[in-house]
């Protein structure tokens, strides 16, 4: 209750500097994209640095910051983001299961099919006559179709399970 | 009788000769003995570099080296590093490979710092460069990977394809496919910064058949399980980057990844173990003790395991970790490397609440105690004090990079509550050869005055939320004879320092100003007086004619040039000059 608000600061992982001597919570500031810069920095020399944002300071790399936030940060939001489907090929003995909202399209999820199952990715996507296999989608209905024909953020939203099937001849 | 004959040398003997001598400072001193030895110089240099790209323009250097095989641009300031420039500042390479792709057909070697790069100038690259063998992107940004597609599929002879932390739109991992079955020639390929995954069959089968490979940094999204099929594939490798390293280490994988790894005798640098689980490292040990260079800055392990690693690389001489290693195992560092020449620990960021190690400035004391061949630090910590930088010092005479990071500005030495001054002054005097230096902490006017005086070798000099007033920026600007660059944010230094030392600017590459005391007036002054220096005013508020002449600029940044003015410019950049209305683009 009261608790609940304490507990989600702790957990929250923030970086930059605050005032001295004080046990505080660190404030990064991000990139001010669209140059909101003013001379707030010379008050900050006049004045204790007590203001949470700073841009660029510690001198760390945005790269570096990423992945040391990425990792060390296991509230943020990727978590709740992911969308895990059963995906079977005919022929082979076990199904796996992947993420459809960590790949970027089409394209991203050929590769997967790719590594998953040492099938040619490109050809499954919106079939072709050379392949052996196609890629199929059940969708809310129930209806396996085809996949490649919606675009990539409905096929998504409507994709249950995958298959990689062999085809008829 | 004698000196006829000198003059009457042959020039293809002169030039035969020239070919021996690489480095560019001896070059051009080359080009300065005469006018035929300019000529014949000219001709045959094959290797340029550019520190500043808007120092020169594509026109001037082609007109002067016809036969260039090889080019270095750097564009940005350093503080683009840490968002200080805004975006659309400039630095783009596109009319640099335009122009090249004309003159110089046979180019084979591009590397790149801090620039802008587009698809559509990779492409042109793939397409224009027959011969083309070398790309290397670090901190640049504007591509994607469609762009790695097209130098993967057409630069028939590649040898290096390095990208250091670049910024890329990751498209797909479709990229590394489109190197043909046919590419045999990779010597070099680094795609750690990018976000997605490559084909593993395609990457395998690269590795496969690049029996040449010497380097290889995979990027987060490789999974572990597959390291063992490259490893194998590639058992001369010199320079290795993980992917992720972690794992549920089944026995079958664990004995397979310690046989590849055992495997490849050659290797000496070691990178990547994002997501490192300390169950999986022990399969790297039989490494170790060949290991050189150690990355483990994105290594989330805690001190025990980084001293189980490390202790075991006693020929290490590049090391690179996050602050958990703490005091102890720097200490543990400083007794079983004793070829250390680089450290850089970086900050974890926790929150505060959580810390529950300790890295204080006792690591580097011992680390400046233990390796005598210290000569490049790089530190992140939070308390730092007068005695520890007396004693680093002393024990480090010899180093030439120190660059000292503590994470909270104005912060004090910790035991007495003075100014670093007198620490930081002890670092530029004991340490004769120092080339670059990065303050932090509580400084006055004063550590400057220690800085001109005796920073004579002083290259490069960072300093931010220091001095008190232009004296500081006086000290610097008129001492340290081999200054280069300088960056400040956050300073009270204004108008006068920068006007009273204006030549000096002509003898440096650049000098960048940020949220300091330099006012519009000084700025178009400047300008006026120093027409080789173009002096950028960079401002988010609107054009300098809009401005009161009193008014703080928020950036400054002049560079000397003889391009003249820059014609690129985006709306909120002004070359303040003796037309003395600000001339924008």
């Amino acid at each position: 209750m009261a608790k609940a608000g304490l507990g989600l600061e702790i957990t929250e992982l923030r970086l930059g500097f605050g005032s001295n001597g004080h046990n505080k919570k660190r404030v990064f500031s991000e990139v001010v994209k669209d140059g909101k810069c003013s001379n707030e920095s010379e008050e900050l020399h006049n004045s204790q640095p007590s203001m949470n944002q700073i841009v660029g300071w510690p001198p760390i790399r945005s790269h570096r910051l990423k992945n040391i936030e990425r990792k060390s940060n296991p509230v943020c939001s990727s978590e709740s983001a992911k969308s895990y489907v059963k995906i079977s090929m005919d022929g082979a003995p076990f199904l796996r299961k992947i993420d459809l909202k960590s790949h970027k399209g089409y394209h991203d999820l050929g590769t997967t099919f790719e590594n998953l199952f040492g099938c040619d990715g490109g050809v499954l996507i919106k079939g072709s006559d050379w392949s052996q296999y196609t890629a199929i989608y059940e969708d809310k209905d129930g209806d396996w179709m085809l996949v490649g024909d919606e675009p990539w953020e409905m096929f998504i939203e409507s994709c249950k399970k995958l298959r990689i099937m062999k085809k008829a001849n | 009788m004698p000196a006829l004959m000198a003059f009457s040398f042959p020039e293809d003997v002169l030039e035969h000769i020239f070919t021996f001598i690489d480095s560019d400072k001896d070059r051009n001193a080359v080009s300065l003995v005469c006018k035929s030895w300019y000529d014949i110089e000219r001709w045959s240099r094959r290797r340029v570099f550019i520190g500043n790209c808007y120092a020169v323009c594509p026109r001037i250097v082609i007109r002067r080296f016809p036969e260039l095989r090889s080019l270095s641009l750097k564009g940005k300031p350093h503080f683009a590093d840490f968002n200080l420039v805004p975006e659309g500042w400039g630095a783009c390479v596109d009319p640099w490979i335009s122009a090249m792709a004309e003159a110089y057909p046979t180019l084979e070697e591009l590397r790149l710092k801090r620039m802008v790069v587009t698809d559509e100038g990779l492409e042109l690259i793939s397409r224009a460069f027959k011969n083309f063998r070398v790309l290397v992107l670090s901190s640049c940004e504007g591509f994607t990977t469609d762009g790695l597609g097209a130098i993967a599929a057409n630069c028939r002879n590649l040898r290096e394809l390095d990208l250091r932390e670049c910024e890329v739109d990751d498209r797909s991992g479709h990229w590394l496919s489109c190197f043909p079955e046919s590419c045999t020639s990779l010597v070099s390929l680094n795609f750690a910064c990018l976000d997605g995954e490559v084909s593993f069959p395609a990457l395998e089968r690269l590795v496969g058949r690049c029996t040449n490979l010497k380097t290889l940094r995979l990027n987060r999204a490789m999974p572990l399980e597959k390291l063992p099929n490259l490893l194998k594939r590639a058992p001369q490798l010199v320079d290795l980057g993980t992917g992720s390293f972690s794992v549920d280490l089944y026995p079958e994988l664990s004995s397979n990844l310690l046989g590849a790894v055992t495997g490849c005798k050659a290797l000496k640098s070691l990178s990547g173990f994002w997501d490192v689980a300390p169950a999986c490292l022990p399969s790297i040990y039989p490494v170790c003790s060949g290991i050189t260079s150690l990355n483990l800055s994105y290594a989330t392990i805690r001190r025990p395991d980084f001293v189980k690693f490390v202790s075991q690389c006693h020929n290490l001489q590049q090391l690179w970790v996050l602050d958990y290693i703490e005091d102890s195992g720097l200490a543990a560092v400083a007794s079983s490397c004793k070829d250390l020449k680089e450290l850089r620990v970086f900050p974890s960021y926790l929150n505060d609440a959580e810390q529950n190690f300790q890295l204080t400035e006792r690591g580097l004391v011992s680390v400046s105690e233990g390796c005598p061949k210290l000569h490049s630090v790089l530190y992140f910590c939070h308390q730092m004090s007068n005695e520890a930088l007396f004693t680093i010092a002393r024990n480090s005479p010899n180093m030439t990079r120190f660059r000292l990071c503590i994470i909270e500005p104005h912060t004090p030495d910790y035991l007495t509550l003075q100014q670093l001054d007198a620490g930081f002054g002890a670092i530029v005097q004991h340490c004769k050869g120092l080339q670059r230096l990065s303050l932090s902490g509580l400084l006055s006017d004063r550590v400057f005055e220690y800085i001109g005086n005796y920073g004579k070798k002083l290259e490069m000099l960072s300093v931010a939320f220091a001095g008190d007033s232009d004296l500081g920026l006086h000290h610097v600007l008129s001492g340290c004879p081999s200054l280069r660059k300088l960056e400040i944010r956050d300073c009270p230094f204004g108008d006068k320092a920068l006007l009273a030392n204006a030549a000096k600017l002509e003898t440096m590459r650049s000098l960048w100003m940020s949220s300091c005391s330099v006012t519009l007036g000084a700025c178009k002054l400047l300008g006026q007086k120093m027409p080789r220096l173009n002096v950028e005013v960079i401002d988010e508020r609107g054009s300098p004619d809009s401005l009161p002449d009193d008014c703080h600029v928020e950036r400054l940044y002049a560079y000397r040039t003889v391009a003249g003015p820059r014609f690129d410019m985006p709306s909120f950049v002004w070359t303040v000059d003796e037309e003395s209305n600000a001339r924008s683009s």
